[in-house]
């Protein structure tokens, strides 16, 4: 899967096309796969249903491409195209080259060219092209709420990128709405995945787990686009440490407000980073009411950390982790997929009444 | 010093976690510069970071014999991962990994090498300003290893205040019960049961895991799981390669010393075993161990009726002449080392009475395959005429660890026509077509494992004694018998003797 993904290449394709036509194309193409070699089989793990604007499909394609192991058996991609009255469909099949003895798996890729005035009643389009019996997961990258919408009773889960909803609050929000129906993976709670790994382990020593519930400060500093990150991060320490949070407000550059826990409040701050390139999060700064001190530092070859003691003695090192890369956390998000995190949900809760 | 099952009720924000913490942990290895340490630990060290699956805090010493500085064998461990891991290095993460190695040189015998070893354990504790667990890997020639645990003992390396000490042993772990009973006796001299983690590496193979989840987690199969509807078992490790390079160790081992009693015994426990209560470490072991003490141990008479070894002789592999196991390099002209060995066991409880269990192992064989095959009782009466049919056979499920790892279930079908003729067909299912994720290395899984101090893929005491209990009388007899050994064809599918096992109308299933 490379380059424009509406021009993929097609060993079938048919303008003017039915989604029965294609399905019965790639019957087809699977028979003759597994003639021509028979040592190529169909991977069934689960059908991605990409919708995209036509015109940026290749950036689409290209992640897709990169996304390496975790890639879908079988995706479905339906580019909008404006004013487009008819569909255009392609179908191909691609497998991983065969060693002697071993089998080798073979993803599909079905592309159909739709127009706007599809996007109601996609699901009478995609539902005849999905594997039955396979998870199926919708992602929408460039919007399009109603196509999603009409997909989700053919889905078991949707993957969202709440950091790529220009407003903040509107991005959880759908999350939330979204979550009432399926199970949602968030690429914006991956990215916080081993920044939590490590606040987990920093308090997982029987000695220090009382700390956890005296912590009174916590700044985050994220890519200025990642504000949904950060919130998630927030709501998930909240969520799990029973804080009743308030509203985030504006203040200067930042979002800063607080929770109450139980034995104290808690000072939050959420902070812009511009001179962050990736998404994601910078820092995490956390402080407890005991007077310990832990700074968690994005840095090459994994996190910074920086720690402080309640008597005043300082320890830095580096806690080991090669970055993902967006596309490695789109991969993950297709790995997640199979997979269910009791934790976002009340994290995403908490997060949606902290949006400023 | 909790670990992290400990931990769960206790601390929140492990909820959900794929990785659960780990204490922070300082690891040994000692044969450092080793085969094993090369090709497999440093790698799967150096993968464990950079997935971020390492304790939050990790330091590395190695300990050998070559005079290295910390920066040469820095540079040892980097051409290693290099070289072996199983994925491309990612340069900032191998070299923040390589600045937390240091190396101490040093004979084991020495007790000046395990005083170097504390102060440099120490100065990481002291950098981190906590104690850090500490696991010490054993990788070296087997001899070495009553001599390091007892070195560490008397260095007192074998207990920390505040911290886990662990010590994680490579196999093999004795070459006879006697040799087994006096290792345990001396590790159990200086360590507890529960600070040993005896490696046996197929038990980190993600498809053996698997075998206990396709047993115990679909109801479909245990109702037919026993001697009322199954009619033997046999479980083969057949490999297509010769010995190449390691004639030294394998004239010395053997294919009963290098894989049956330890990997194929143990698949033999996880097809026979009864569910255990939990996968608590002991639970499992629990019930493995039960089962191998429901194999009677041989004596010297039963020998020759219950196990037959053979040596490859010339022939042809994947269309090239090989030669065979007397002309290759380093191997003795009178060896009587077997590189085949076939053996049929008996399972004396209410589950298995009856059922024959054939295990055979080979180098040089047709191809390389490692399968449990299950066959089923043949169907009571068919009512329909064989005539045209191509052959109703027994169904037989077939578990596949490599390479193709996954499930095939043969079944009669009807031949498309008019007239009611079966033949058999296959249902598969391929782990590879229904899993995204690579199964990580079986090192990964067993380091991590270990510093967590979870031994449930780890061999226990009496397992590795009771494993020797059936195999070395075995051993006993055919060291006590003079050669020559029947020989096989190298790329055939062994021995014709094999056949000499099968009872009733069993037959080898092919290669």
């Amino acid at each position: 899967m490379e380059g424009d993904l509406t021009a993929s290449d097609a060993v079938w394709s048919e303008r003017d096309t039915t989604p029965g036509a294609i399905e019965a194309a790639l019957r087809e193409l699977l028979r003759a796969r597994h003639t021509e070699n028979a040592n190529h089989v169909p991977a069934r793990v689960l059908n991605l249903v990409v919708v995209v604007d036509a015109r940026w499909s290749g950036e689409i394609a290209n992640r897709l491409a990169r996304v390496g192991r975790y890639h879908p058996s079988r995706t479905i991609v339906c580019a909008v195209e404006a004013g487009r009255t008819t569909l255009d469909g392609r179908a191909s099949i691609a497998a991983d080259e065969t060693k002697p003895g071993e089998l080798a798996l073979a993803r599909e890729l079905v592309v159909v060219l739709c127009g706007e005035r599809h996007l109601a009643h996609l699901d009478s389009i995609v539902d005849p092209l999905v594997v039955t019996d396979l998870a199926t997961v919708v992602w929408a990258p460039h919007g399009h709420h109603d196509a999603v919408d009409s997909l989700l009773p053919l889905a078991q889960v949707v993957l969202v990128d709440s950091v790529d909803e220009p407003d903040v609050e509107e991005a959880l929000e759908r999350a939330g709405s979204l979550a009432e129906q399926a199970y949602v993976v968030d690429l914006a709670w991956l990215r916080s995945t081993p920044w939590r790994e490590r606040i987990a382990a920093t308090f997982d020593p029987v000695k220090l787990r009382p700390d956890l519930h005296m912590i009174s400060r916590l700044t985050i500093r994220h890519h200025p686009d990642s504000g949904a990150a950060a919130l998630l991060l927030v709501g998930w320490l909240a969520a799990q440490l029973h804080w009743r949070p308030e509203k985030l407000l504006p203040r200067r550059e930042a979002v800063a407000g607080k929770a109450h826990a139980r034995r104290q409040d808690v000072e939050l701050s959420l902070v812009p980073a511009p001179e962050q390139s990736v998404r994601g999060l910078a820092t995490v700064e956390l402080e407890t009411a005991s007077g310990r001190w832990l700074k968690l530092d994005r840095g090459p070859g994994g996190l910074h950390a920086s720690y402080k003691s309640a008597r005043g003695a300082a320890r830095e090192w580096t806690v080991l982790g090669a970055s993902r890369g967006e596309s490695g956390i789109l991969g993950e998000g297709i790995r997640q997929a199979l997979l269910r995190d009791p934790t976002y949900r009340p994290a995403l809760d908490k997060a949606r009444v902290l949006a400023p | 010093m909790a670990t992290s099952a400990q931990a769960t009720p206790d601390n929140p924000l492990v909820e959900g976690l794929e990785r659960l913490p780990v204490h922070p942990t300082t690891l040994v290895i000692f044969g450092g510069t080793g085969d094993l340490a090369k090709r497999k630990l440093l790698p799967a060290l150096y993968n464990l970071a950079h997935e971020g699956a390492l304790p939050e805090r990790f330091n590395l010493i190695a300990c050998s014999r070559s005079e290295n500085s910390h920066e040469d064998y820095a540079r040892v461990a980097e051409e290693a991962i290099r070289q072996f891991s199983r994925r491309p290095p990612d340069d900032d993460v191998l070299k923040a990994f390589l600045e937390r190695v240091r190396y101490v040189p040093g004979t084991f015998d020495d007790p000046s090498v395990y005083t170097m070893l504390s102060e440099t354990i120490d100065a990481f504790d002291e950098e981190a300003g906590q104690p850090l667990n500490r696991a010490f890997y054993l990788s070296t020639a087997p001899e070495f290893f009553p001599v390091i645990v007892e070195q560490l003992g008397a260095a007192g390396l074998d207990h920390h205040t505040d911290a886990e000490v662990r010590c994680i042993i490579e196999k093999p772990f004795g070459t006879t019960l006697a040799e087994a009973k006096d290792l345990n006796q001396r590790v159990l001299g200086v360590f507890e049961e529960r600070q040993v983690f005896r490696i046996d590496h197929y038990l980190g193979k993600e498809t053996v895991q698997n075998m206990m989840a396709f047993r115990f987690a679909n109801g479909l199969f245990e109702p037919v799981w026993n001697r009322n509807y199954i009619d033997n078992v046999q479980i083969t490790a057949a490999e297509d390669i010769g010995i190449g390079t390691r004639a030294g160790y394998y004239d010395h081992a053997g294919a009963l010393r290098d894989l049956v009693q330890n990997h194929m015994l143990q698949l033999l426990c996880h097809v026979a075993m009864e569910p255990p209560v939990d996968f608590s470490a002991d639970q499992v072991r629990d019930e493995k161990v039960k089962v191998l003490h429901a194999i009677r141990a041989p004596t010297a008479g039963d020998v020759e009726q219950m196990a037959v070894r053979a040596q490859y002789a010339a022939g042809t592999v994947g269309g090239d002449e090989v030669p065979g196991y007397l002309a290759e390099d380093g191997v003795p002209d009178d060896s009587n080392t077997e590189t085949y060995a076939a053996l049929r066991l008996e399972i004396q409880n209410w589950r298995w009475a009856g059922v024959p269990f054939y295990l055979r192992t080979g180098k040089r064989l047709a191809r390389k395959v490692t399968e449990i095959a299950v066959t089923l009782r043949p169907v009571p009466h068919l009512a329909f005429k064989q005539e045209g049919s191509v052959g109703v056979k027994p169904n037989q499920l077939i578990l596949t660890l490599q390479p193709n790892e996954g499930v095939s279930l043969s079944l009669g079908a009807k031949i498309p026509g008019t007239r009611m003729r079966i033949r058999p067909v296959n249902m598969e299912f391929l782990y590879g077509t229904a899993f995204l994720s690579q199964s990580p290395e079986a090192y990964e899984r067993l380091i991590m494992d270990a510093m967590r101090g979870d031994a449930t893929l780890f061999t226990r005491n009496d397992e590795v004694e009771a494993q020797w209990r059936i195999c070395d009388p075995i051993v006993q007899h055919w060291e006590g018998t003079p050669g020559p050994l029947p020989t096989y064809e190298a790329g055939s599918h062994g021995p014709e003797e094999a056949a000499s096992l099968l009872l009733g109308e069993n037959t080898w299933r092919a290669i």
